[in-house]
Parts: structure tokens; sequence; C-alpha cells
């Protein structure tokens, strides 16, 4: 299908990724075609304790409307789901359960910091509280605002997607980010 | 007829004489200092006697003096209520700056359980006689008490802050 028939109609395609076309084949990488299909299907599991979570909740529904990046089906066991929103405040006691939910998570697995507390704490410079969810996970992207509107939360979301679709298929096995796991100690 | 403070003050000094002192009416609040070791006496009797009643135990937290002279660094204070005449007081117990020590209120109001282990959690008081003396609210691997004034209220950990524009102390680094 080429771009200009695209246009014409109203149905949302993704791209067709980089490849080579012939009469009756297309052939492309299949870590692309995987980062495809994994990029505009992110099942989300929220991990929402303030108000960054009020905002996730109008980002899900219909006016902001996540669906429309696939991520309708909200996921709220971490084994079926790819990518964790942590939205709101750590309190140090709540890091060994955020970090045992990541753990349950199956690969691949991707992590959003949605707000100023789980990327840095935030105000709340206290001795309770986390200073930031990457002090015990791995961190993918991070949406800064206190707290962010639906349109950053989806900003982050399309910056995720965008780093799926460029990724290995096997991400897990690369010395790198194994080397990331073994900086916070998961295996 | 409303129960009144010099009917409360004249009770105690009765029956605890010195162990009850500096009486005052703090904003329409009656209070008074209690001797630490006869804590428990003067709770049981300002809940069992049958004119004060006092027979709820609204509150129970710490303070933290560290410029008092040593005998005089933490305080316990107490809050209580009469229903009958709804009347409210509040007394104060002055504990030890190295051993923070006092009697549980557990044995006459079971309410104070988690109220005696938040103070414990907070300011490292102990409460003798206390049925289950562990944090209630702050993680487990804690070693600090954090509203003593010794420890600093912020998170050591914190990268994104230069302390020069926050006015931090450097020692707070290592938490």
């Amino acid at each position: 299908m080429s771009n200009s028939e695209i246009k014409k109609t109203d149905i949302k395609m993704a791209e067709t990724p980089e490849g080579y076309e012939g009469n009756g084949f297309f052939a492309t990488k299949l870590d692309t075609v995987v980062g495809l299909a994994r990029a505009n299907s992110l099942w989300p599991l929220p991990f929402a304790t303030s108000c960054c979570g009020i905002e996730f909740m109008a980002t899900m529904a219909s006016h902001y409307d996540v669906a429309r990046f696939g991520s309708e089906r909200m996921s709220f066991s971490p084994r079926q789901a790819d990518m964790l929103l942590v939205m709101g405040t750590i309190a140090k006691k709540m890091a060994p359960i955020l970090r045992q939910v990541y753990e349950q998570m199956s690969e691949p697995r991707w992590v959003i910091a949605v707000g100023a507390c789980a990327s840095s704490g935030g105000i709340f410079d206290t001795y309770s509280v986390l200073q930031g969810i990457d002090k015990v996970i791995p961190v993918d992207v991070y949406v800064p605002g206190c707290p962010p509107r639906p349109e950053q939360i989806l900003d982050g979301i399309m910056k995720l997607q965008d780093i799926v679709k460029n990724e290995s298929v096997r991400r897990r096995n690369s010395p790198e980010y194994k080397e990331l796991l073994a900086s916070y100690n998961i295996s | 007829m409303a129960l009144e403070t010099s009917v409360i003050q004249d009770k105690l000094t009765e029956q605890f004489g010195d162990k009850v002192t500096g009486f005052i009416t703090i904003k329409d609040m009656f209070s008074f200092e209690v001797a630490s070791d006869s804590m428990s006496g003067v709770m049981g009797f300002l809940k069992n006697d049958p004119e004060l009643r006092f027979n709820f135990l609204t509150d129970v937290c710490g303070i933290h003096y560290p410029d008092n002279e040593k005998d005089r660094q933490f305080a316990v204070v107490y809050h209580m209520h009469n229903w009958f005449d709804n009347v409210r007081i509040r007394f104060k117990c002055f504990l030890d700056g190295e051993n923070p020590e006092i009697e549980t209120a557990t044995t006459h109001f079971l309410s104070a359980n988690w109220q005696e282990r938040e103070t414990y959690d907070f300011y490292g008081i102990i409460f003798k006689g206390h049925p289950q003396l562990k944090r209630i609210l702050n993680m487990d691997e804690m070693v600090s008490f954090p509203m003593r004034k010794e420890y600093p209220m912020e998170d050591g950990g914190r990268t994104d802050k230069d302390d020069r524009f926050f006015g931090r102390i450097t020692d707070n680094a290592t938490n």
C-alpha cells in the first residue's frame, strides 16, 4: 500500500517499515516487524499513588483516549503487562513493593516515570520519600510535570513507542541490558 | 454542671502532691506537667475518678527539646477528653535525653497502642510494657528516629539539587 492511498482514507495505519518491496512480496528485518507490533500494543500497568494517577485516568478515558496508541488494555497484573507507569510519590516503605511489581513483569518490559515525584522525588525532599524510582528500578522515559497534563503523558508513551520500535528483539540478551539490571541487583 | 479546672487541680494536687505541677490554661485548654514516673497513676486517676471522668485518650505524641537541660529533652504529650462534661485537658511528661523511657498508657487505653508506636517510630521514646513496640509508619530498615532534631529532614540521596542553593548541611549526603 502506498502512502497516497493511506491519506485518502480515514483509517490510521502504522507506517510501513523500511524494506524491499516487489511484485507480491515485501521483505524487512524481523526486529522492525516485532518492534512495530510491540510498540502499537503496549499494555500498561498503572501504578498510581497520587495526583499523577488522576491525570492518567483522564489520559485513559475517552477525551484523551490512550487506546489510540494501542494501550487501552490496562493490565492490573504485572505478568501480562509491558509498560509500567509509575505515577505519584513513592515512599521508601513502598519501594520494595514497586520493585517486586517490576520483577514480576515478564520481558520485554518498559518503565515510564510519570511526574516529578516518580522522576526525582519532586517537592518531597525528605527522609521518607524515595528520591526518584530510578533508585530501585531502571526507567526508560521520564515525564516531567506536577502533575503532567494528559498530553504530556501521551507524549511520554509516544517516546517509549520510538524506543520500542528501534530496539532489538533480543534486547534482554544484550550485555548492556544485563549490566543495567545487574546494577539494580535484578536478575 | 460543668467540671471546673480548679476542681481538677485540687483533686490532682491532693492525690499526687508535687508530682503534678505547672497548672496553666493555654487557649482555653487546661494543661499541666506530670512527673514521668507518675504518668500511669495520674492517667488512671483521671480516667477512673467518678468526678473527673476523662474517659477518652485523644492523642499521644512526642516533642524533642534539644536545648533543654539533659533530663528534660524529650516530652510526651497526652490529651484527654471528658465526654460527660465535654472538658479537655493536656499534660506533658518530660523525659531524659539519653534514655527516654516512660510507662505505657495501653494499660488504661488500648487506643494508645498505635499512638505510642508512632511516637517510638519518630522519637525513639521507649514505652515500657507496650505489647508491640515496633515501627509503624516508617520502613523497618530505618535506623534513625527522624523527628529528632539531630537528624536531617532531607534525603541525602537526592542528585538533582545543588546543596549550596538549598541551605543543606553537608553531612546529610551519608544517609
